[in-house]
């Protein structure tokens, strides 16, 4: 299936994402042999530029990451015409073993490429780059990732046949079925909605206090909480929050709603979420780097500023789950 | 602050962009050239996907045929009874359609004999069908009206299959906006249609089994084949199914036919980043001297690579667009649409969606932008002082 022409976006975009990052590794591999911010040398110098052109490749990589991922999900759903028995992008992405790894690929690789994004930037804050040795090595970390998400982008479209039965969402999603995906749809409502609003008002507290107080303590803990809250949240849209999407007490697709028939809906809803995790993380993980006394100043400023966006990304997440919930006659009392 | 910082940058960009104007839009041009042709390819595939399932939509779920040799028979009528008996089935229709050869214009046409289904929608219709049972009287498309200078109240002759000549007076013509499925039609009764082609009595072309619930019908079609094993249901999905795949591989193998144009245009964008001129590198180096960082010069190649792309992008697809949905895709649809004398000459109802955009995007300016990334870095980095010093 290597001539639809999704696939032919899909494998040329992923293709360039490739190349950017083996040529940024192969420069980064340079860098943290030779790097010695004292000399004064003609190799450092050109080390020193070099430094641009990689964090110039890896936002391009971030971008085309992006497109990327939103065109796979859309290429799976386009193709679940072509295959028997699927019904949206859950039945082709079920269509062979490579289908759900490839997007789980994905979603990792575009959370580590924002970091090294953002590890960069406070970087640069900084008149010694304290953290550069760390940065090119979290850098040959992104190269099997992507690696391995562009052979297995190939695996899933060379294995999908247009004449395999898949089990499409209604069945995958279905109370009765045996894997992962299936076994979060039969999780019960009601504690999955306890657990998924209690947990915000605990996300939002502590992100409250981290922007507040800002100790070590409750900057680890929101990034703790964010991270478990992001997994909290997918469960729940694919146990409670998509039936409302959809008005159906059966259907729990979490692709579907990306769809013009639901008014595009899961795209502030998926993006809010990544934003509001990811941000809330981060303030987590650059604690470690406060020990550094170039970088302990500048790292306040900048918790304090990604606290607060991951609290409004967080609650904009909330606000769009409640609209259904709250404007639309469905209810799921009943179940 | 930081904001207006941004828009200084991509002002200058512009300006700087425009005082080069005879380079940029070569670029643009070629670049607008490349996204017309594969934004056609795209537009008209899906369409011609949509028009495709908007129509399928009100066949039938299951369609019975029968099979001998492993070629296309005529079915017995008698059968549509057993399969009545099947529960879930609610309706079985025989249906009578065939082609006829019309040596006089060269072309083939379609010859359906009237139906309960048909009557249904004969909005499409200026005039009127021929009834069940009324002979001698055809409806026509327009393209077969057209090859043949017909008019309501004329009359069109063709030979039946013992070779003699038989007269239809025309009824009733199909309207231009039915084109896509009528344009080479004949309507005529179904006693016409049998002494038309000689059919003997008792025998249908194939049965249209209309299924009161749709998930049912893979259950249906399985009775149906257990039980006369030398038919052939076709499932209205499995139809779907196929023209999906069927568009999808035609717009890809013109796509990757294409690449090679894509590549091309990728070199040229390469080089013409590379190749800076003496008077862009001194400007490059005067920025630098009066206090723009290197990532400010980066930021003004991002700048100039987004203009670049978006103004050709949306020139292009302008242009695709106009070519696909008001002059009926001239330049590709023989590709896409398959082969037939009398061309249906129809209208596609347009249609663009964000998958087919982004498509689009990483297949023109991803490649572009990704093959600019080093050239504006080897700029970026230049030395003020060794510039201008010449």
């Amino acid at each position: 299936m290597l001539l639809h022409p999704g696939v032919i976006a899909l494998v040329i975009g992923s293709g360039i994402v490739l190349l950017l990052i083996l040529f940024a590794s192969a420069t980064g591999i340079r860098i943290i042999n030779r790097w010695d911010i004292k000399s004064s040398s003609e190799e450092q110098l050109d080390l020193e530029r070099k430094t641009y052109l990689i964090s110039t490749l890896v936002q391009y990589t971030l971008l085309f990451e992006i497109i990327s991922l939103f065109l796979f999900i859309y290429t799976a759903d386009d193709m679940h015409n072509i295959l028997a028995g699927a019904m949206c992008a859950t039945g082709s992405f079920n269509a062979n073993p490579y289908g759900f790894p490839a997007l789980y690929v994905k979603v990792i690789s575009l959370f580590i490429s924002a970091a090294w994004i953002a590890v960069n930037y406070i970087d640069n804050k900084a008149q010694d780059y304290p953290l550069i040795r760390m940065k090119y090595k979290l850098l040959l970390f992104i190269l099997p990732l992507v690696l391995s998400e562009y052979i297995l982008e190939i695996m899933d479209f060379r294995g999908i046949d247009p004449n395999v039965i898949t089990s499409c969402c209604g069945v995958l999603f279905s109370e009765g079925g045996i894997g992962i995906a299936s076994s979060l749809a039969s999780i019960p409502v009601v504690p999955m909605v306890i657990i998924f609003y209690s947990l915000f008002a605990i996300v939002i507290v502590s992100g409250i206090s981290v922007i507040r107080s800002g100790s070590k303590f409750y900057t680890i803990f929101f990034a703790l909480v964010s991270g478990i809250f992001f997994i909290v949240s997918i469960a729940s849209v694919i146990s409670f929050i998509s039936l409302y999407f959809y008005q159906l007490p059966s259907h729990h697709c979490p692709f579907d709603m990306l769809q013009a028939e639901y008014y595009y809906t899961g795209y502030p809803l998926y993006f809010s979420l990544f934003m509001g995790s990811f941000f809330g993380m981060m303030t987590g993980i650059i604690e470690l780097f406060k020990h550094i006394p170039s970088l302990s100043s500048v790292i306040r400023l900048i918790q304090r500023k990604w606290a607060l966006i991951a609290v409004c990304s967080f609650a904009l997440f909330v606000a769009i789950t409640l609209i259904p919930i709250i404007f639309l006659p469905f209810s799921l009392r009943g179940y | 602050m930081s904001i207006n910082r941004h828009f200084n940058i991509l002002d200058y960009t512009l300006q700087s962009l425009l005082r080069r104007k005879f380079k940029n839009i070569g670029i643009i041009i070629v670049f607008t050239f490349v996204i017309f042709i594969t934004g056609s390819v795209l537009l008209l595939s899906y369409s011609f996907k949509k028009e495709a399932m908007l129509m399928l939509k009100n066949s039938p779920e299951l369609i019975i045929q029968k099979t001998m040799a492993g070629r296309h028979e005529l079915i017995p009528v008698g059968i549509s009874s057993e399969i009545m008996k099947i529960p879930g089935v609610s309706k079985v229709e025989p249906r009578y359609w065939g082609y006829y050869y019309d040596s006089l214009i060269k072309a083939n046409y379609t010859i359906l004999a009237s139906g309960e289904s048909l009557s249904a929608n004969n909005r499409l219709l200026k005039g009127r069908l021929p009834g069940i049972n009324e002979n001698n009287t055809a409806a026509i498309g327009r393209g077969v009206s057209e090859a043949r200078f017909l008019n309501t109240d004329s009359s069109i002759s063709m030979q039946t299959a013992g070779g003699r000549p038989m007269d239809f007076w025309i009824t009733g013509i199909f309207e231009a906006d039915s084109e896509l499925l009528t344009s080479d039609l004949i309507v005529i009764s179904r006693a016409d249609f049998m002494k038309l082609f000689g059919i003997p009595e008792q025998m249908a072309t194939d049965l249209a089994v209309t299924v009161s619930n749709e998930t049912e019908t893979v259950v249906i079609a399985k009775k149906i084949l257990s039980q006369f094993p030398d038919t052939r249901p076709i499932l209205r999905s499995e139809i779907i199914r196929t023209y999906d795949a069927v568009f999808g591989w035609r717009s890809g193998l013109i796509l990757t036919l294409f690449s090679g144009a894509l590549i091309a245009f990728i070199i040229l964008a390469w080089d013409k980043a590379t190749g800076l001129s003496a008077e862009e590198k001194q400007e490059i180096g005067i920025l630098k001297a009066i206090g723009w960082e290197t990532s400010d010069v980066l930021e003004m190649k991002f700048w100039e690579g987004l203009v670049i792309s978006l103004t050709s992008f949306l020139i292009g697809i302008i242009l695709a667009y106009i070519h696909i949905f008001f002059f009926g895709a001239s330049i590709f649809a023989p590709a896409l649409k398959g082969w037939s004398v009398i061309y249906p000459n129809f209208k596609l109802a347009p249609y663009i969606d964000f998958y087919q955009i982004s498509i689009l995007m990483s297949l023109t300016i991803v490649p572009y932008i990704a093959s600019t990334i080093i050239p504006s870095w080897k700029a970026s980095i230049t030395e003020p002082d060794i510039v201008m010093r010449g």
